[in-house]
């Protein structure tokens, strides 16, 4: 009888494998339309590479721009998966059964494009791994180094555990190439035993991730927040960009969610519900972040130390006011405007605020790193920055090969956890019901 | 051991900007082109740089030299990832090209902007090249340089030395920017010796160094131009 129900539950969720089985026309299009971007920045690099870093916008005393903002904003993104289904998953919300794969694939993947960037960023990229040869501990950078390697390495084991169930479907599905999924399967049968250990290794290992994603955004900030520069010595800068993190990470999972929705046709497992829990969530960072901004900008303001004053003035009316205000209006006017209201807090509405979001926690970035770097202390050293054709080439480019080996990734792993949602139908409902009894007095009634 | 340090006098500097030329050619600094110069990717270890002070109608212009100021406490080789650059025990902040990943983390640490990365392969015009110095090495492109207080003249200093059998004295080892300086309002030499021409300027009432409140303890003291001292490189307020 038992194999009979799993049976019928296989069966009503292979729609899921139906990426991995069959691939239409269009992905290729698409695909190639991303590829399209990702070799034109791909030419960029290599004629920065033979050219040197003049071919960038960068200048004494810009000498960061664009790569390095690319650096904190994709690093940022990064939180969407690991963290939002750690913590969904230590507190059992069950509506993140069908929405943990997609945003562990974010990290995943975003996380390579962050360093990239910083490689990008490098004078002699070549010389990459001296970080390794004479590292100097002091350097918040190579922080950088050791919690963004921990925090790759653990989001990935994070990502591969949960997938080893859906996997072992895909190869007794027969699907192709055999040997890889055979490979790895590692040999799951889904006994007891096995089912005991992997959800052992699970919680485990999102206790675990949790605060080494914290750590990793902390870090970052303190790329800025250890030097005296001003505007960048700020000690609300570990908490502040964490928010900020998690903040653009829900919008990117969001913006994912809703594609995968309309072009895998699974309007069955990602429900306007998904998007309004997760809508929600946005709601508060969009607040928090808010406030953080706030009080940033007010105690800098009441301090008024003129060198800090400077930068502060050159973002509120200065040069730096038009991405300033735009970032006000992206990251908190628009999205709190839409998600606050239940009724604009629809699919749509979820897309347009987490949009919104992006382009202004990027800006976000951009407005931390280069006003502090065009006004130095020391007034004669002023410069403005403005990038060049490469620094774009290679930003759009970093952004479509993302997209495209997100979607490479659809093609060969279900993209919603199929044996969770199976999980979470068969056991969730009994358990959420015995733990709503367990919450108020009385007996609690033995479950069914 | 002697703690290498320069002192400037302000009211002395006509702003002839005869050390940036000295400086220039003795440590083969690249010649960069009037078009990435206008993008400001100007590399010179000490740059004359306009000071303006007083309020309008009052303005006046003083001129400041400023190389690297050689912090004791340095902020920019705390946040080098790899290393590459390190204060020596003489109190040189000291630049090791061949490790440099140039990542500009120093750059942007450095208060007072002294550190110069290079955007492209260093580029010598005509009979520049056969005028470079064979005692300094030529940067690659992509690393960051600065200001070695002309560090192969102390090497070379001390070897004259050593083959005349006596101490270093003073006067032995100046960098080429003091040497050049035809106003004479630089000084250099040891602020650890008592007796030195630096540490007795260093002490008068008119010393000052840029950006002390860092607390990044500058080896490059000002001499202020009027009776004012001290503060924060802003200029007197009058
Ligand atoms: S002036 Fe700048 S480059 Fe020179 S030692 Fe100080 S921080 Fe370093
Ligand atoms: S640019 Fe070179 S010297 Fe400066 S921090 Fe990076 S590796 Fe160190």
């Amino acid at each position: 009888m038992e194999t009979d129900r799993d049976h019928a539950h296989n069966e009503r969720d292979l729609v899921l494998l139906q990426p991995v089985i069959a691939t239409r026309r269009p992905f290729y299009y698409l695909a190639l339309f991303f590829l399209g971007f990702t070799s034109i920045a791909f030419f960029a690099w290599l004629w920065q590479l033979k050219q040197g870093l003049g071919v960038t916008g960068l200048n004494v005393p810009v000498y960061w721009g664009f790569y390095i903002t690319n650096f904190v904003f994709f690093i940022g993104i990064s939180h969407a998966g690991t963290l939002i289904s750690a913590i969904l998953r230590l507190c059992h919300a069950e509506w993140r059964r069908s929405i943990t794969r997609a945003a562990e694939v974010i990290t995943v993947l975003v996380l390579f494009f962050g360093v990239g960037s910083v490689i990008m960023d490098l004078g002699r990229p070549e010389r990459a791994l001296n970080v390794l040869l004479h590292p100097n501990f002091h350097s918040p950078l190579l922080w950088d180094v050791c919690s963004i390697t921990v925090y790759l390495t653990a989001s990935t084991i994070y990502l591969y555990l949960p997938l080893i169930p859906d996997i072992a479907i895909l190869r007794d599905h027969g699907a192709k190439p055999a040997w890889l999924y055979r490979r790895l399967a590692i040999g799951w049968c889904a006994s007891e035993k096995q089912k005991r250990v992997l959800n052992r290794a699970i919680s485990v290992m999102a206790v675990l991730v949790i605060p080494i994603a914290v750590s990793v955004h902390t870090v970052v900030s303190w790329v800025f927040a250890m030097t005296v520069q001003p505007m960048w010595h700020s000690s609300i800068f570990g908490p502040y960009f964490v928010v900020g993190a998690i903040f653009s990470g829900i919008a990117s999972l969001l913006i994912v969610m809703a594609l995968i929705r309309r072009i895998y046709l699974l309007q069955d497992y990602l429900k306007p519900i998904h998007f309004n829990n997760l809508g929600l969530l946005l709601l508060v960072m969009a607040l928090l972040w808010f406030y953080f901004t706030f009080a940033e900008f007010i105690t800098t303001f009441y301090g008024s130390d003129p060198s800090h004053l400077v930068v502060f003035y050159s973002k509120l009316s200065g040069r730096y006011a038009v991405p300033f205000w735009t970032m006000v209006v992206t990251c908190f006017i628009i999205p709190v405007g839409i998600l606050a209201r239940r009724k604009t807090r629809t699919i749509t509405g979820c897309v347009i605020a987490s949009i919104s979001v992006n382009i202004g926690m990027w800006l976000e970035r951009f407005t931390i790193v280069v006003p502090t770097l065009s006004q130095p202390r020391l007034p004669w050293a002023k410069a403005s920055y403005s990038p060049t054709w490469v620094e774009v080439a290679i930003t759009i480019g970093f952004g479509a090969t993302f997209m495209f080996l997100y979607m490479l990734f659809t093609k060969f792993f279900p993209i919603v956890s199929i044996w969770e949602v199976q999980e979470g139908r068969e056991m969730a409902i009994p358990e959420v019901v015995e733990r709503v009894k367990s919450y108020f007095p009385g007996e609690v009634l033995p479950s069914a | 051991m002697p703690r290498w340090g320069m002192v400037i006098d302000l009211a002395k500097c006509t702003a002839c900007q005869a050390c940036t030329v000295a400086c220039q050619t003795e440590n083969n600094v690249p010649c960069v082109p009037p078009k990435e110069a206008a993008r400001g990717r100007i590399i010179s270890w000490i740059s004359v740089l306009p000071q303006i002070e007083g309020e309008y109608p009052r303005l006046s212009m003083r001129p400041t030299p400023l190389p690297c100021v050689h912090c004791d406490n340095p902020p920019c080789i705390r946040v080098c990832p790899v290393q590459a650059t390190a204060i020596n025990p003489e109190g040189v902040v000291r630049q090791i090209y061949a490790r440099c990943i140039g990542c500009r983390y120093c750059t942007n640490a450095c208060p007072y902007t002294r550190r110069m990365f290079n955007w492209y392969k260093p580029e010598f015009p005509g009979e520049f090249t056969e005028a470079l110095n064979p005692d300094v090495s030529v940067r690659p492109k992509g690393v960051v340089e600065k200001c070695t207080l002309c560090h192969h003249r102390l090497q070379k200093a001390r070897d004259e030395a050593r083959a005349a059998k006596r101490e270093l004295a003073e006067g032995d080892y100046v960098p080429a920017c003091v040497e050049i300086c035809p106003a004479g309002a630089m000084y250099f030499g040891d602020l650890e010796d008592h007796n030195s021409t630096v540490a007795a300027l260093a002490r008068s009432r008119r010393a000052f160094k840029p950006l002390e409140e860092l607390g990044t303890h500058p080896k490059v003291i000002y001499l202020a131009q009027g009776e004012w001292s001290g503060g924060d490189g802003q200029g007197p307020r009058t």
